[in-house]
């Protein structure tokens, strides 16, 4: 279970996350939707001990992380997996060197073990035949799915997902949340997505949290979040520039000057 | 940051300014001083751990020290060969041109060799170096390594760090040698010199002090222009742009780095 309690974060004077509150069950599929710049990102890596809260706990299955030191982190870190927004893969190693990443280094495996391993990763995501390329041989759909088969390669408990549709077109959109199901489905793992893609998160979660100005301002499930009444919630998920929240830098009486 | 609003600190005139831009200018050296030097501290931390990096460590010392070595022969070569050029005329005028071999040793050994090596590196190796980190910072690739369980500083600090401090003695080493040949072929090949001349006051007057002690010097340029370059990509913000500034500043600090420390390591060690 993650129990996240009051989780303060500022950047010099921009205050990102204002006391977020968030319990995750074991085995759910929480995603957290929110505007760009709202803060996700940002909690997401507190929840995997990258960034340190100024205030507030993190409790993964009990105990702090936030608290860990150094070595303690690491070796928490080995119940997650975390695929990132551009696959964040590493360009200088081939893709199946990427896959078995953390079964050569942690786990002590052989190349041949790992590598046998990792192909087998990358079948679960539907590739086959790529584990020579490089992550430059290989278009942006592909990138996450090699992400993702890294991301499980050494069988986690939790996966993270930092909007794992975001720049994909929809039916490679539609794939990959097609996987994030499967592998909610198979690995029985506890998932947390962040994403501003609402078809993808009614598609991927068992409860959707909104994040906003810093704080979580509703949570439910797809359906009462579809028919929720907060005019805020409302305005995100059914995509309305105009309403409670405003777009920073940009006014609505707008002028036209015809000269 | 901003201590005061821009149009106060025109009121306050001309003096209050220019205190401020110092304040400011002393503030953020010392801050980067300090980022430096608790980075060294880690990767120092990072070395002395378990398990070691040797596969990486092996592949940069390829990186740094063998791809450097052509440009560092070629340097090394011509610079011999023009200071001997120099030294042969100017010396004929008050006929010390057999002291010629001397000064191409001493000054390819205590100087020239350590700092151009130096030079060549941070332009090379560093500033690969600081676009490779950085780039690999903007893509999140080091934040993927955090989430596998893998510690960045070692995994890609500490090989490049070591492999800096290994190779640049290496490299002065030879960059010293071609120098001295470099020198022999002006000198003895286009000037007609006594061959068996240049070569004994080349060694008559060297001591082991003066190449060990240079070698030393690049080994702490080594050190340096490693460390410096993997800081300025580590911390890399804001995309292509940000690695660009880090590529620069990584050669421009490491470059003044070295001819400062150049000359209380020489004064130090060369007494």
């Amino acid at each position: 279970m993650i129990e996240i309690v009051n989780l303060h974060k500022s950047f010099g004077k921009n205050h990102v996350l204002r006391g977020i509150d968030l319990k995750i069950e074991t085995g759910e599929s929480m995603v957290v939707i929110g505007g760009s710049g709202s803060g996700k990102s940002v909690l997401l890596k507190h929840i995997i001990g990258i960034l340190r809260p100024d205030e507030g706990q993190v409790f993964i299955d009990g105990i702090d992380i936030s608290g860990l030191h150094e070595n303690e982190l690491y070796e928490a870190r080995k119940k997650f997996g975390m695929l990132f927004q551009m696959a964040a893969l590493f360009d200088s190693l081939t893709v199946w060197e990427n896959v078995g990443f953390s079964l050569l280094r942690n786990k002590k495996m052989n190349e041949k073990e790992a590598r046998a391993l990792a192909v087998e990763k990358l079948g679960m995501v539907g590739l086959v035949g790529v584990e020579d390329l490089m992550p430059s041989e290989l278009s942006g759909g592909m990138k996450k799915r090699v992400g993702l088969a890294r991301a499980i390669a050494h069988q986690p408990e939790i996966l993270l997902y930092d909007e794992p549709t975001t720049g994909l077109d929809p039916i490679m959109a539609d794939a990959i949340n097609e996987l994030i199901i499967e592998m909610k489905k198979h690995l029985s793992v506890t998932s947390v997505a962040i994403t501003h893609d609402m078809h993808s998160a009614y598609k991927i979660a068992d409860r959707i949290a909104m994040l906003y100005e810093g704080k979580i301002i509703g949570t439910g499930t797809p359906e009462d979040i579809k028919n929720t009444d907060n005019p805020i919630v409302r305005q995100f998920v059914t995509g309305s520039a105009s309403g409670p929240i405003t777009i920073e830098g940009v006014h609505h009486e707008r002028t036209f000057n015809r000269t | 940051m901003r201590y005061s609003h821009p149009s106060e600190a025109g009121r306050k005139g001309f003096m209050f300014k220019l205190i401020e831009i110092m304040g400011r200018t002393i503030i953020s050296f010392s801050e980067e001083t300090g980022k430096i030097l608790v980075l060294l501290m880690q990767s120092i931390k990072q070395l002395l751990l378990p398990p070691y990096e040797i596969r990486s460590t092996f592949k940069q010392m390829l990186e740094i020290g063998v791809k450097s070595l052509p440009v560092v022969l070629i340097t090394a070569i011509f610079t011999g060969m023009v200071f001997s050029l120099q030294t042969f005329t100017g010396f004929k005028r008050f006929g010390a041109e057999t002291l010629v071999g001397t000064v191409v040793a001493l000054s390819m050994t205590r100087e020239l060799g350590p700092v151009l090596t130096g030079l060549i590196v941070a332009g090379r190796a560093g500033a690969a170096m600081a676009a490779e980190l950085g780039t690999m910072r903007v893509t999140e690739q080091i934040d993927a390594l955090e989430t596998l369980a893998t510690n960045p500083v070692k995994y890609l600090i500490v090989p490049r760090f070591i492999a800096g401090t290994l190779m640049l003695p290496a490299l002065a080493a030879v960059a010293d040698i071609t120098g001295i040949i470099g020198g022999y072929f002006v000198t003895v090949g286009l000037f007609k010199s006594s061959s068996i001349v240049y070569w004994k006051r080349t060694w008559d007057f060297l001591e082991a002090g003066d190449i060990f002690n240079g070698l030393l010097k690049a080994g702490f340029f080594g050190a340096t222009i490693s460390l410096i370059s993997c800081y300025k990509g580590f911390y890399t913000r804001g995309g292509a742009e940000g690695v660009g500034k880090a590529t620069t500043g990584a050669v421009v600090l490491s470059s003044m780095t070295i001819l400062i420390s150049d000359y209380f390591l020489s004064a130090w060690l060369f007494k």
